[in-house]
Formats: structure tokens, C-alpha cells, sequence
């Protein structure tokens, strides 16, 4: 198979594969939900997962950790959120300061 | 006409706010914060868009993986893989690792949203880091539903259409991060999760992940770190209340 057609396969069945798992939440049988445990872990790991994935996004660089502008937007963005900033604010805000920085070490 | 539209009843428990101009204008308020979310991380659809062609792949390709894979951090991780050299498959698998966090948001929403049939799908398609972020961080059902519509469907038409943009200006916009969108995005993912930091349970959660993911992101391939960092959330959810686990009992 070509690479061109190789790609259209993974293509594909990420497009299958990651409807179905949004779909499995919804499709789980209601006394899952009605647990305790279930419920915690709901509410707990969306919380954990968008840390990491600030911190990924800010610190990561392919499989190295770098501190580069991009954490002066961050620094930006909590600034921001502790004065109760609105959300267009904090996000465009930590875009303009990151620009800047990279302008300047850069 | 679009379910966030629809004019229902709010439905509180006990805590009435029955003013209707009140319920209105919190609706309004809700709405217009989840279309300037819904725009502003959209819009990093036209980075997806410009790097995917940039990583070879076709703009047909890039605009397929916007409407049906919607969903960005597993669409970055294909392209990433894909533009380093790596195997398509091996790529679709790390980005399905990355996509698993969705059926967590989808058990999340499923109660509150209470959706079947087509509307089920649409549902399921939205379900998505920024539309659970916004309806959970509402506080009552009502609005919850409000802002998981409105946030999921103007983020579905931005991406999309910001793909589109993006892949036909690749050559001008081939690197995203010189605008500072690389920045953009973490803040994004920031200020969504700021208001629900509202216990020490959550704030012990949050710090952990993020220092998990980040120790395991030298040693694995790039989406298994955010993904395993779910352990945090996992590990804190399973001990039953018990007698000295006075906080983050009855609501984590």
C-alpha cells in the first residue's frame, strides 16, 4: 500500500476510533454512573487531564521540557486569571505576551 | 433550530431563582462566553490546518480530520507523528490514546445533557476538552446544557472552517508559535480549568497531573504523558468517604 494510502487508512480509523470513544460515554449503562467511585473519577481525571495538558503544552517540546516564551504567557495567563480576567483576555492576552518575548529573546 | 436554543424550564433543587429576566440574562451570559471561547479555540483550527499540510498531508486530509476527528490534541498528535517520520497506524494509535479522555467527558455530560437518537450523535461529536470545561463549570443543569451546546457547536464551525483557511495559507502561516499561538492554547486549557480548582482535593489533583505528565514526558512518546496523568484523577477518586476524609468527600 502507498504511503499516501496508508495515511488515508490512519486517517480513517481515527475518525472511527475516536467517535466511538466519545460515544461510549453516553452509551454506558446508567448504574455505572450512579456509583460513587465512577462519579469522583468523572469529575477528577477531566480536571487532571487539562493540567497536564497545560503543562504539556507550555513545557513540552517533542519529547524535551523547555522553558522558552511561551511560559511567560503562561506566567500572563495566571496573572490574569487571579484578577478574574475574562477568558478572550486571558487567552489572547498569553498569545500577545508570548509574541513579544519571543520578539525580544528571540 | 439548534438544542442550545431551545427555551426550557430551569430546574433547580431547592435553591429557586425564579426571576425569569435573571434566568434569561444567565443564559445570555453563558451563551456569549461560549461563543468567545468557542472563536478563540477555533480559531487554532487554521495552526491545525497549516501545520498538517505542512506535515505532508493532503488539504482534502486536513479538512476530513477536522470535521469527523474533531477533536485537536488528537489531530495534532497524527500530524506530529506523521510529520516526524513516524509509522500513519502508530500515529492513529497514540492519537486514540489521546481521544480516550473524551468517553470520561461524555460519562461526565451523559446525565446532565440526557440526549438519544441523532441528537445523541451530534452530542457525542462535540464532546470535546472546552464544551465539558464550559457546561461543568456551570452552576446549574440548565446552563450546563447551554454551554456544551453552544461552546461544541461554534468550536465545530470555527475548527472547521479555520482548517480550511489554515491549509490554504499554509505557506504564510507555516509556523504558528511566531503569532504566539503555541501560548494561546495552553492558557486556554489554563482558564478552563482555573474555576473548577475549588477544593484541595482538585487543586492536589491538578498540581499532580501536571507534574506527572511532564516527569513522563522525556521517557514516552509524545501523548502517553497527558494520557497516563489521568492515574492522578483515578488514584484520588477510588478510596470510599470515610471518617477522616472530611473534604472532597461528598463533592470532590
Amino acid at each position: 500500500m502507498s504511503d499516501a494510502a496508508l495515511l488515508w487508512v490512519a486517517i480513517v480509523v481515527l475518525a472511527i476510533g475516536a467517535f466511538a470513544l466519545k460515544l461510549s460515554g453516553y452509551v454506558v449503562p446508567g448504574w455505572v454512573l450512579e456509583k460513587p467511585r465512577v462519579r469522583r473519577a468523572a469529575t477528577l481525571i477531566p480536571i487532571g487531564l487539562l493540567a497536564a495538558l497545560t503543562a504539556v503544552q507550555i513545557f513540552g517540546d517533542g519529547k524535551s521540557l523547555v522553558i522558552d516564551p511561551r511560559a511567560a504567557g503562561l506566567a500572563y495567563a495566571v496573572i490574569a486569571l487571579i484578577l478574574r480576567a475574562p477568558f478572550l483576555v486571558v487567552v489572547v492576552g498569553a498569545a500577545v505576551v508570548a509574541a513579544v518575548v519571543r520578539q525580544l529573546v528571540g | 433550530m439548534t438544542p442550545c436554543l431551545r427555551r426550557r424550564r430551569l430546574v433547580t433543587d431547592g435553591t429557586d431563582d425564579a426571576d425569569p429576566h435573571s434566568v434569561a440574562a444567565e443564559r445570555r451570559a453563558v451563551r456569549t462566553r461560549s461563543f468567545g471561547i468557542g472563536i478563540a479555540v477555533g480559531s487554532y483550527g487554521a495552526g491545525f490546518g497549516a501545520l498538517a499540510v505542512a506535515n505532508g498531508l493532503s488539504m482534502v486530509q486536513a479538512v476530513v480530520m477536522s470535521l469527523f476527528v474533531f477533536t485537536g490534541a488528537s489531530q495534532f498528535a497524527l500530524i506530529g507523528v506523521v510529520g516526524a517520520g513516524g509509522a500513519a497506524l502508530s500515529g492513529t494509535v497514540a492519537a486514540l490514546a489521546l481521544g480516550v479522555r473524551n468517553a470520561f467527558y461524555g460519562l461526565r455530560m451523559a446525565p446532565t445533557l440526557n440526549v438519544r437518537g441523532l441528537r445523541r450523535l451530534a452530542a457525542a461529536q462535540i464532546t470535546i476538552d472546552e464544551s465539558t470545561a464550559v457546561a461543568i463549570s456551570q452552576p446549574t443543569p440548565d446552563l450546563a446544557r447551554q454551554g456544551f451546546w453552544s461552546t461544541g457547536l461554534t468550536i465545530f464551525v470555527c475548527w472547521n472552517t479555520a482548517t480550511l483557511i489554515g491549509a490554504l495559507a499554509a505557506d504564510q502561516i507555516s509556523d504558528p508559535s511566531v503569532i504566539g499561538l503555541d501560548a494561546a492554547v495552553g492558557a486556554a486549557f489554563l482558564a478552563l480549568l482555573w474555576p473548577q480548582l475549588t477544593t484541595r482535593t482538585r487543586q492536589l489533583v491538578a498540581g499532580l497531573s501536571a507534574l506527572l505528565a511532564l516527569a513522563l514526558t522525556p521517557v514516552l512518546p509524545p501523548g502517553l504523558p497527558v494520557l497516563l496523568a489521568a492515574a492522578v484523577g483515578i488514584t484520588a477518586a477510588w478510596p470510599e468517604p470515610g471518617g477522616h476524609h472530611t473534604e472532597g468527600t461528598r463533592d470532590v
